[in-house]
């Protein structure tokens, strides 16, 4: 077993950044955790789940995909490179890893098998550049808040599922085991040198997190089987969520998942930069046609979108749910509209509706 | 970089008209001869582009010219937000960018010996002129062509010189129609809206095929005309104009339900709407 002391975390990020990667890694800011570039000095935490998640480090919030001489009215065209920093997410939650697999469905095309995608055959460069670049080190959950649902959509606190390698908490919390997963994360084991000791420890149980809601059930309520395609499209429920939502956002930015995006260019007298940058389906412009119209006029449909997206749209285009569990969004919404508590009503409506109708 | 899918084509614009009031056409022509071989290769009526201007942005619109003409490429738009004034200001000599051709076409080649209905109303004409001039330019493979096309007023009917070349053709039928109050002195077309001349025209149904563009409330009701003429659901057909940015399926603006308009469509048979979440429309 390969061993580090808990509070060496730190010391392993200093390691790995001084072999030449860019350290990414759940550091206190402030009054909160958050996942961070690593600088010297910064103070890695496990113990709290990490405010925001782990895609904007391949999906950055703000990025340029195209650039512009300027001359007057005239324009040249001038290359975009994606050449990202070989980077490490250390100490990254099974969730967060989770999230990964429904990025790369949408970006990175080719991996998924089901009819219809036989169309999605546009890679993107940027996305595929940072994640062939990237190693991830997962680190299962020792501790869960009640905002964590993972169980109920097909996670565990303590899945390896797409980690290269793993951190686990030992011995009571006093020290990680680190076990590799693939070649990339043994790569990061032998850069770690000396910061890792060989021994033995053991392991801690995961964290426990009950499983909240029946996600077949919110699939099939939402409407993705046949006969019952409106069933759940026109409940109330949507309009007590809808109502109780800011249209702030704040839920799609920290969700591992959410993947929607704006292009504007912005320009100087010479220079045009377009830029790829993070939008969300609960704006309200979101969907404004030019001559006027919006199919989602008011928070109630963009509530729905988002929840039909992540457990019957998604679903039924890449078979996979755009949902890990993880409870960020619950957490940070103002308004404490939680997807998790959303779908465990949701689930308890289905099952309303099938004993009345027996 | 090549594989950059943003990477756009850079385009001249070597013609340009104003069709009606605020809207333009521009002729454009390729810079480079590859892109122009790439893009007519792939190209079919009813698939659309991003049109740009560095510094201003980029919009989803559609192509207007048709892919038997390969020389150069055509669109009609008009002037509603950023990117489509700083198109609108483009001139003559000057260039521009586009991406594309994206989307699922018209199923053009599986309609031959049928006849063909259009159905188009205001600015809803430009994607449906490409289809109508790719059609008579393959005129002998095709039955009975029928042309409904209206607008507010007459100004507002775009292709005018088009219009008087088609009203001319006696392989074709153009009916032209202004809602009432929008006729000139010399109006020679119709007076009344789209739905009721339609149904008026009496176009037959069996067999044939009907592709209807136009504002929302237009199609709204042509839907129930073109049914009552007996026209098959799988045989209506209609191009959604949800926004966009990407029309690559990855940005998740266009999607109607599990659907993406930018990979699914824009062209849509009244048969796959009735399956889709139409309430998202």
């Amino acid at each position: 077993m390969n061993l580090i002391d808990a509070d060496k975390l730190t010391d392993l990020a200093a390691t790995l950044a001084a072999a030449g990667y860019r350290v990414v890694a759940p550091v206190r800011d402030e009054d909160a955790v958050r996942l961070k570039v690593w600088s010297p000095g910064a103070v890695i935490e496990t113990a709290t789940i990490p405010v925001n998640s782990a895609k904007e480090f391949l999906f950055p919030p703000s990025e340029v995909i195209g650039r512009y001489a300027l001359d007057g009215r005239d324009f040249t065209p001038q290359e975009v490179r994606a050449d990202p920093p070989r980077t490490v997410l250390l100490a990254v939650r099974p969730c967060d890893v989770a999230g990964l697999a429904v990025l790369d469905a949408v970006f990175n095309p080719g991996r998924a098998s089901l009819p219809g995608l036989d169309r999605w055959d546009y890679r993107d460069a940027f996305y595929n550049a940072r994640r062939a670049a990237t190693t991830v080190v997962a680190l299962a959950c020792a501790t869960a808040d009640a905002e964590c649902f993972c169980t109920s959509v097909g996670g565990a606190p303590d899945s390896t599922c797409g980690a290269d390698a793993v951190l686990q908490s030992a011995d009571g919390g006093r020290r990680f085991v680190l076990s590799p997963v693939t070649a990339k994360g043994a790569a990061i084991l032998k850069a770690a040198g000396a910061t890792l000791a060989e021994g033995e420890a053991r392991l801690d149980p995961p964290a426990s997190v009950p499983e909240r809601f029946d996600a077949a059930a919110v699939t099939e309520w939402l409407g993705a089987n046949p006969p019952d395609r409106q069933a759940g499209f026109e409940s109330p429920l949507w309009q007590e969520w809808g109502l109780a939502c800011l249209g702030c956002g704040a839920c799609t930015h920290v969700c591992p998942t959410c993947h929607c995006f704006d292009l504007q260019d912005e320009a100087t007298r010479r220079e045009a930069v377009r830029l790829r940058n993070w939008d969300s389906c609960a704006m309200a412009l979101f969907t404004a046609h030019a001559g006027g119209h919006n199919p989602r006029p008011t928070q109630i449909e963009r509530w729905r979108q988002r929840v039909m997206h992540k457990f019957r749209y998604f679903p039924e285009r890449f078979g996979l749910l755009a949902c890990t569990g993880c409870g960020r969004c619950g957490r940070l919404c103002p308004a404490a509209v939680s997807m998790g508590e959303a779908c465990r009503e949701i689930a308890e409506a289905a099952k309303a509706a099938k004993t009345g109708a027996k | 970089m090549t594989d950059n899918i943003y990477q756009p084509m850079v385009m001249r614009v070597t013609a340009e008209r104003p069709e009606a009031p605020e809207v333009r056409t521009l002729h454009l022509e390729f810079l480079e001869e590859s892109d122009r071989v790439r893009f007519f290769a792939a190209y079919r009526v009813g698939m659309f582009g991003l049109w740009g201007v560095p510094g201003a942005g980029e919009s989803a619109f559609s192509i207007a010219s048709p892919p038997t003409r390969s020389a150069y490429v055509e669109c009609t738009f008009r002037r509603t937000g950023r990117v489509t004034a700083a198109l609108a200001d483009r001139e003559v000599g000057q260039t521009l960018t586009l991406r594309g051709p994206y989307g699922q076409p018209f199923p053009l080649e599986t309609w031959r010996g049928r006849s063909l209905v259009f159905v188009a109303g205001g600015i809803g004409l430009p994607p449906l002129r490409s289809v109508l001039w790719n059609v008579l330019d393959w005129r002998d493979e095709f039955a009975e062509v029928t042309v409904v096309y209206g607008a507010r007023t007459a100004a507002d009917l775009l292709y005018k010189d088009e219009l008087a070349q088609w009203a001319e053709r006696r392989d074709m039928r153009l009916v032209t129609t202004v809602d009432p109050g929008g006729e000139t002195p010399d109006w020679t077309g119709r007076v009344g809206l789209v739905p009721t001349v339609l149904e008026d025209l009496a176009p037959a149904g069996a067999g044939a095929v009907a592709l209807v563009c136009g504002p929302p409330i237009m199609i709204k009701f042509t839907l129930p005309v073109l049914t009552k003429l007996g026209f098959a659901p799988g045989d209506i057909y209609t191009t959604l104009e949800n926004r966009m940015k990407c029309g690559l399926g990855h940005c998740g603006r266009c999607n109607v339900g599990s659907k993406y308009v930018c990979r699914d469509g824009p062209v849509f048979s009244l048969e796959q709407l009735q399956t889709m979440q139409t309430a998202d429309l």
